[in-house]
């Protein structure tokens, strides 16, 4: 029994948490800022990578596991975008609620995605078989996802259902409105053509009406090489693109490099809740990424 | 016309046939006559059915362009009427998690297949074949490995879950041991899904969760071979038949604790002893972040078995203590394009019992003795800094070495120690290839100068490995 004790004494001591709040474990910070939009108080947020970091590569961290096994819910972008981390970490933990069923919300399940590729081949690079996943840059995307995900709180916490729906008709109103400000601030930037670092921007670019011509990576996920860049110049200088797009964590020097050849400026975006200093949340985030455009966009 | 002219000659050489075969009587005829009646009619029918289903179907057709229009006139409203509708437009429609279509096909089930393919080529500057280690006999699959051009280990593995509460894998690899070309299990085991509060269990074959390095496939090692001790005390992995029990606790800094029982027939174990439960495992692993940019995992195990005969000629009470440490920075926590990681592991193995001289070595003439007490302690350590130098490169040096005993079967005053760099390009994360120098002193006075040119592939399923 003493034993016991002293054992019990011990795991408080590593920070047993108390069980009072849902434990959601968001695998990109901007699902966890969802969620915080959604349950405010009534959740607490283990986000498990950040804007600085490459979520195609993390590792499976014995801090994720230790987050896992404690989540009652885990919300990812899905889309394979997690594939060499978040399988291993559900396995690891032990932890059967979010194994799969109510615990396990995939964004990439409550919405379209695109650029579906029709060949599956990794000669064509990291490509995903259920399309690209980078779509916490549409804001049509973001509202999906926040309805499904007030639906699933509601089921995995149907005491507070209620003021799950009611934070989600909350964030609605604002984030249609924020919606309408954003889409009047960003008409210059219609038929505006960019460059890109990463496949990461076809969302912001179909919901902005920008147009890409090129990207850094010769192949999803290769990285850049001298051969291609080069041969990126005239492609950027002749199609009069207005911008070299890059995410906060990226690589700057590739873009640095294209910029200095053409002139055109190269931006980092945030591309996620704290990529930058405005991107307190998501709206901050979308308020950031399109002041950043315009600032280019003369 | 052609064809069918064709067809009619052709016809009738089969008629010419079939006449030519027995000649018919009327009644056959007559026969025949009412057959070819009855089936122009049911022809007929059949002509009769077809239309009626083209009909049907043209009648479909033209529904559906209807309701096509009407979609699309519902769906421009739609647009125009307000943002939740695009929001619609986007979300996933709910037949979507459906399964498609192909869930009728009898391959949609299958597990997730994963390849790797791995070879060396390898230059020793002393024969491998005459190789000795001063306090550690070579157990078979250890030691320099072969000179010149030879496959690794090259596998397949099967994984997938199995239903609602189990997950199942089998791993199928390549093996040379000593010239004995086969293939082997090398890991057939089954886990638990749906066990609450941070509980696993594991089931049938696979490598022991003690240590750090024993659990991991050799193919996301930084280095061509396994560390000295890992050879010397485990055989480079050890992996038994047997079951595991895990436990996470729910705490802020990870905590993984853990037992496993084996059957206590592979190395350094053997003989199956305890009515085939020979040896068991106790192991305690704990790990965390400092800040974004560092990661650590740490732990302690044991191993240990009755055994009788192991490879290395021991029979008796062995038990193998580890300690394993492993720290990784890297700037923002992105371990794939730069950053250091550091690793160490020590070993302590304790022995009580005899060596009897294994059945496949030649007793030497001057020391005919065949068993002899093995009693003591032998130690070993490696540790291993890998510098990433960004997606592509890394390098890496490890310093390895094993403590012998002056008395017992193996005396040696020399503790063999040995030293490597090595160089890994990356393609991507499915391929890299591997330059590798060893200088290595097994005995007092004799080094070994190895260079090795290693690939390593993966094809398939995309793996996600352990930390």
């Amino acid at each position: 029994m003493n034993k016991l004790a002293i054992f019990a004494t011990i795991l408080l001591a590593f920070g047993v948490r108390n069980a009072q709040a849902l434990n959601v474990f968001a695998c990109e910070p901007e699902w966890g800022s969802l969620v915080h939009e959604l349950a405010g108080d009534a959740a607490t947020v283990d986000a498990g990578t950040t804007a600085l970091q490459d979520v195609h590569v993390i590792e499976a961290k014995p801090s994720l596991i230790a987050k896992v096994r404690r989540a009652d819910l885990v919300v990812c972008s899905g889309a394979d975008l997690e594939i060499g981390w978040l399988p291993q970490l559900i396995r690891q933990a032990g932890n059967p609620k979010v194994a799969s069923g109510a615990g396990y919300f995939m964004a990439s399940d409550q919405i379209t995605t695109l650029e579906k590729p029709s060949k599956l081949d990794r000669s064509e690079g990291d490509i995903h078989p259920q399309g690209n996943p980078h779509f916490q840059m549409d804001p049509y995307r973001v509202l999906a996802v926040a309805k499904a995900l007030a639906a699933r709180l509601g089921e995995l916490d149907p005491g507070k259902a209620a003021t799950y729906q009611q934070h989600l008709a909350d964030f609605t109103t604002r984030w249609q409105t924020a919606i309408k400000g954003w889409e009047a601030k960003a008409a210059p930037l219609k038929g505006r053509k960019v460059v890109v670092h990463h496949m990461s921007w076809i969302y912001l670019e179909n919901w902005l009406g920008m147009e890409q011509i090129g990207a850094l990576e010769p192949k999803p996920g290769v990285p850049p090489t001298s051969a291609h860049l080069a041969s990126l110049i005239d492609v950027t200088k002749n199609a009069h693109a207005f911008a070299i797009l890059r995410a906060a964590y990226q690589d700057p020097k590739p873009g640095d490099w294209l910029s200095e050849h053409t002139g055109v400026p190269a931006v980092t975006l945030p591309f996620t809740v704290g990529g930058d200093d405005q991107s307190k949340d998501l709206f901050g985030l979308f308020d950031s990424t399109i002041d950043k455009l315009l600032a280019v966009a003369k | 016309m052609k064809r069918s002219l064709l067809a009619f000659s052709v016809g009738l050489a089969l008629a010419g046939n079939a006449f030519a075969a027995d000649s018919p009587t009327s009644a056959d005829m007559k026969a025949l006559d009412a057959r070819i009646r009855a089936l122009e009619v049911e022809g007929a029918k059949l002509r009769e059915q077809a239309a009626a289903a083209l009909a049907e179907a043209s009648a479909a057709r033209a529904e559906l362009e209807k309701m096509k229009a009407s979609q699309q006139a519902t769906q421009e409203t739609a647009a125009a009427a307000s943002t939740a509708a695009a929001t619609a437009a986007v979300s996933a429609p709910a037949e979507a998690s459906a399964p498609s279509a192909g869930g009728a096909n009898g391959n949609a089930f299958n597990p997730a297949i994963a390849v790797i393919l791995n070879g060396n080529y390898a230059h020793h500057s002393q024969n491998p074949d005459n190789y000795v280690r001063g306090g550690f006999p070579v157990v078979d699959g250890t030691g320099p490995g072969k000179q010149g051009l030879s496959l690794g280990e090259s596998e397949v593995s099967f994984a997938a879950n199995i239903d609602d509460k189990f997950y199942g894998q089998l791993t199928v690899s390549y093996e040379d041991d000593n010239g004995k070309v086969g293939t082997e299990i090398e890991e057939a085991y089954i886990d638990t899904l749906t066990l609450p509060d941070g509980f696993n269990v594991r089931a049938g074959r696979f490598f022991s969760n003690i240590g750090y390095l024993n659990s991991h496939h050799t193919h996301t090692d930084n280095f061509v071979d396994r560390p000295l001790p890992y050879q010397a005390f485990l055989g480079n992995q050890y992996g038994d038949d047997g079951a595991q029990l895990r436990w996470v606790a729910p705490t802020d800094t990870y905590l993984e604790f853990g037992g496993e029982l084996f059957r206590g027939e592979d190395f350094p174990t053997g003989g199956a002893n305890h009515d085939g439960v020979g040896a068991h495992t106790l192991f305690a692993h704990a790990g965390g972040d400092v800040g974004d940019s560092n990661s650590w995992l740490a732990g302690v195990s044991m191993l240990k078995a009755k055994t009788t005969q192991a490879d290395d000629g021991f029979s008796g009470d062995n038990t193998l203590y580890l300690a394993d440490a492993t720290w990784k920075w890297a700037p923002n926590g992105n371990t794939k394009d730069g950053g250091v990681t550091l690793r160490t592991e020590l070993f302590f193995d304790k022995r009580d019992g005899f060596y009897t001289t294994p059945s496949d070595i030649e007793v030497d003439p001057l020391n005919p003795e065949l068993s002899q007490p093995w009693i003591g302690d032998r130690r070993g350590a490696y540790l291993e800094a890998v510098y990433r130098l960004n997606r592509t490169w890394d390098v890496g040096y490890r310093f390895d070495k094993l403590w012998a005993s002056n008395s017992g079967p193996f005396p040696s005053d020399f503790d063999p120690v040995r030293h490597s760099i090595e160089a890994t390009w990356r393609n991507s994360e499915f391929s890299f290839f591997r330059l590798q120098y060893s200088h290595d002193d097994p005995l007092r006075s004799i080094t070994d100068n190895a260079i090795y040119l290693q690939y390593d592939v993966a094809l398939g399923a995309h793996g996600a490995h352990k930390f």
